[in-house]
């Protein structure tokens, strides 16, 4: 779990420089190797990891626009997800999605750019495994400010109802972009909305990777005995603003000064010293995870740009006639994807 | 009357929201981050200073819900402006958009208005992908019941936005955010015009002729009457001559203008941001074809392909409809 957790850090930090490229002195939003908008989730690793690590390849997860940190704790091809942040040709989406739009069907992992949309899919594959009577499950991470959505709401009802397998899991950093929670609900935690669903719903109050370890072990073993859902809230942090180039004029010094004396990645560390784990094992830790990172990273960029005759492909799996689509002409094989 | 100050368009925009809400207490806005943000896209800068966080509402992310409740609180008459952060989220809240805003009012026999104004940010050309890039002109224009309004220069945004909130029907703003000014998303020059601090109304239904010319009718709308204007000051180097009509508003859709122009030009060329079938570049040739068949003699279609749009630079950059696709297809009809 960690390693996980520093893998995500440190990838956020390389992604923050390079979405900087050329983006400075002065912001523009479309200039620089990586445009488009980019949401980091440094501060939210704990969430990421205490879950993921319960989950195999054939357990599902959809993730919200904030996915790096799930990803890489769902095991996602390192390589392929910064080919895709890149948008080059042998990224996961063949650099049609980009970053909040990740699909890695190896691992079951997708994403959804749209606020709390990734929870009926992810009802829809715990009934999928309902229905053929395997024990796999199914995971939607969704943020603290998407729960008042009714694409969340009915699929708690929709899962509930079937006792379906599936886990909720809302990261609350406090904010949905600049509006702080007690401005949008009443409802203290969003682990409380399970009582009106008559479901099993959990808090765990503070972004510590073991504490969500163990209660995800409970809300992820109840679904994969056939128990049904749970609602998982996790407290974490944003380090960040809401994307690369939020102002934060909204938040106070104390606030963002709290978010970063709260780290998670030193909470576990400490944890691990406790235990017996020395610092050196650690930092040897650290550095396969920065090497690792820092080889995604230069693998990415020195992928191909996708021919722009792409942008007609794969709009269906089954082209009608007429319309241009063709087999990509790369072998996702020898990618150097790493197959993990 | 000559007007010293340019504004962008977003400032132009807010300027007419807040002389609306000072002269009408009925006038409230509700949206997510448009009280301490100011909008994602600028559109109500300024405003929560004035007029405080009970009429610049921030709202819980709950399109349906506060969609809805702007459809009721006009029905009870008030004035409620309600942004959709994104045109692409729309789906969320689709039933209270296409089947409450719009269509209370014929259900009702006309007994019911609903003077609501719903705002949206539309547009890519900055790699957001397939879920934070439509314009989807088409989709709203499409079912009845709703105006719908695109800007494309300050002065127009402007006019157009104090027509919006005095119209007793439900209107549907969207504004390109290439073109609101923002710092971190650059416009071209062209939307930034010399704005009059008094109020002024646009009508809706009457296009506006960018520019005159005899030997093709470019028609577009939103960020591609720069594109086109564009074009047409390349095509006029080599000596055609293109007239560029912004529709401004689709719904209602002055079909009127843009027939006279063909019957000057016989050449007609749409441009879109908005895909390619079932939409607006069809909706304007068949009206053409209907009424001007003599006088037509070729057209052109300049749109989205119809695929989502990709992420990468160097696709959307293929996809979207560029000033050089504008200048061939105006050559093509030549």
């Amino acid at each position: 779990m960690y390693a996980d957790m520093v893998t995500a850090r440190y990838y956020e930090e390389r992604l923050q420089e390079e979405y900087l490229e050329g983006k400075q002195p002065k912001f523009d939003i479309s200039a620089g190797p990586i445009p488009g908008e980019l949401h980091l989730a440094a501060g939210q690793e704990a969430a990421a990891v205490g879950v993921c690590h319960h989950l195999r390849d054939d357990d599902v997860v959809t993730a919200p626009h904030r996915p790096h940190h799930v990803a890489i704790a769902k095991g996602v091809d390192l390589n392929r997800m910064t080919a895709e942040i890149f948008g080059r040709e042998t990224g996961l989406g063949r650099g049609k999605g980009g970053h909040m739009h990740l699909f890695d069907p190896d691992v079951n992992f997708a994403c959804s750019g749209i606020i709390a949309q990734g929870c009926p899919p992810a009802a829809g594959a715990g009934l999928a495994a309902k229905k053929r009577n395997t024990d796999s499950v199914a995971v939607a991470y969704l943020g603290e400010g998407a729960v008042d959505q009714g694409g969340f709401l009915e699929s708690l009802n929709f899962a509930a109802v079937h006792d379906l397998p599936v886990v909720f899991v809302v990261e609350d950093n406090d904010w949905a972009i600049s509006m702080p929670q007690e401005r949008v609900t009443d409802v203290e935690f969003a682990s409380k909305r399970a009582d009106g669903f008559e479901m099993a719903g959990v808090h765990v109050d503070r972004d510590d990777a073991v504490a969500v370890y163990e209660a995800a072990a409970e809300a992820v073993g109840r679904a994969r005995d056939g128990n049904g859902p749970t609602v998982l809230s996790v407290q974490v942090h944003r380090r960040m603003g809401h994307f690369m180039g939020d102002p934060q004029s909204y938040r106070s010094d104390e606030d963002q000064e709290a978010a970063m004396d709260r780290d998670s990645i030193e909470r576990m560390a400490a944890h691990l010293r406790d235990h017996g784990v020395d610092d050196e094992a650690m930092a040897e830790i650290r550095e396969d995870a920065h090497a690792r990172v820092d080889d995604a990273i230069a693998w990415a960029k020195d992928q191909p740009k996708p021919d722009a005759e792409s942008a007609y492909e794969d709009v269906f799996t089954n082209p009608p006639s007429g319309v241009t689509d063709t087999e990509p002409e790369f072998d996702l094989a020898e990618t150097g994807g790493e197959g993990e | 009357m000559t007007v010293d100050r340019e504004l962008t368009m977003s400032r132009a925009v807010v300027e007419a929201i807040g002389t609306e809400m000072r002269e009408n207490d009925e006038v409230f806005y509700m949206g997510e981050d448009v009280a301490d943000y100011g909008g994602i896209f600028d559109s109500t800068q300024g405003l929560l200073e004035e007029f405080g966080y009970d009429r610049i509402m921030d709202v819980p992310i709950s399109e349906t819900a506060y969609l809805g409740a702007a459809v009721g609180a006009a029905q009870q008459g008030m004035r409620p402006i309600a942004e959709l952060m994104f045109v692409d989220f729309f789906g969320v809240a689709m039933d209270q958009i296409y089947n409450q805003m719009a269509k209370n009012t014929y259900m009702s026999g006309g007994s019911v208005s609903v003077p609501m104004v719903l705002t949206t940010a539309v547009g890519g050309t900055y790699s957001d992908a397939a879920q934070h890039s439509q314009t989807l002109y088409g989709t709203f224009a499409h079912l009845p019941g709703m105006k719908v309004v695109v800007p494309s220069t300050a002065y127009d945004a402007k006019g157009l936005m104090h027509n919006a909130i005095r119209d007793d029907d439900p209107v549907v703003y969207m504004y390109h955010k290439r073109l609101m000014g923002l710092g971190w998303l650059p416009s071209p020059t062209g939307p930034k015009t010399p704005v009059p601090e008094a109020e002024y109304t646009i009508p809706f239904g009457r296009a506006d002729v960018k520019r005159e010319g005899a030997d093709a009718t470019v028609v577009t709308l939103g960020l591609h009457v720069h594109r086109a204007l564009d074009a047409a000051a390349t095509l006029a180097e080599e000596g055609i001559d293109c007239e560029v009509i912004d529709l401004r508003t689709l719904v209602p859709l002055d079909r009127e203008t843009v027939i006279e122009s063909v019957e000057k030009t016989g050449r007609l060329v749409v441009v879109d941001e908005d895909y390619r079938s079932f939409g607006l570049t069809g909706e304007i040739v068949s009206s053409v074809a209907e009424e001007a068949l003599d006088a037509l003699e070729a057209v052109e279609r300049v749109a989205m392909p119809d695929v989502p749009i990709p992420y990468a630079r160097e696709l959307e950059t293929e996809v979207m409809p560029a000033a050089a696709d504008i200048e061939a297809a105006v050559r093509n009809v030549q």
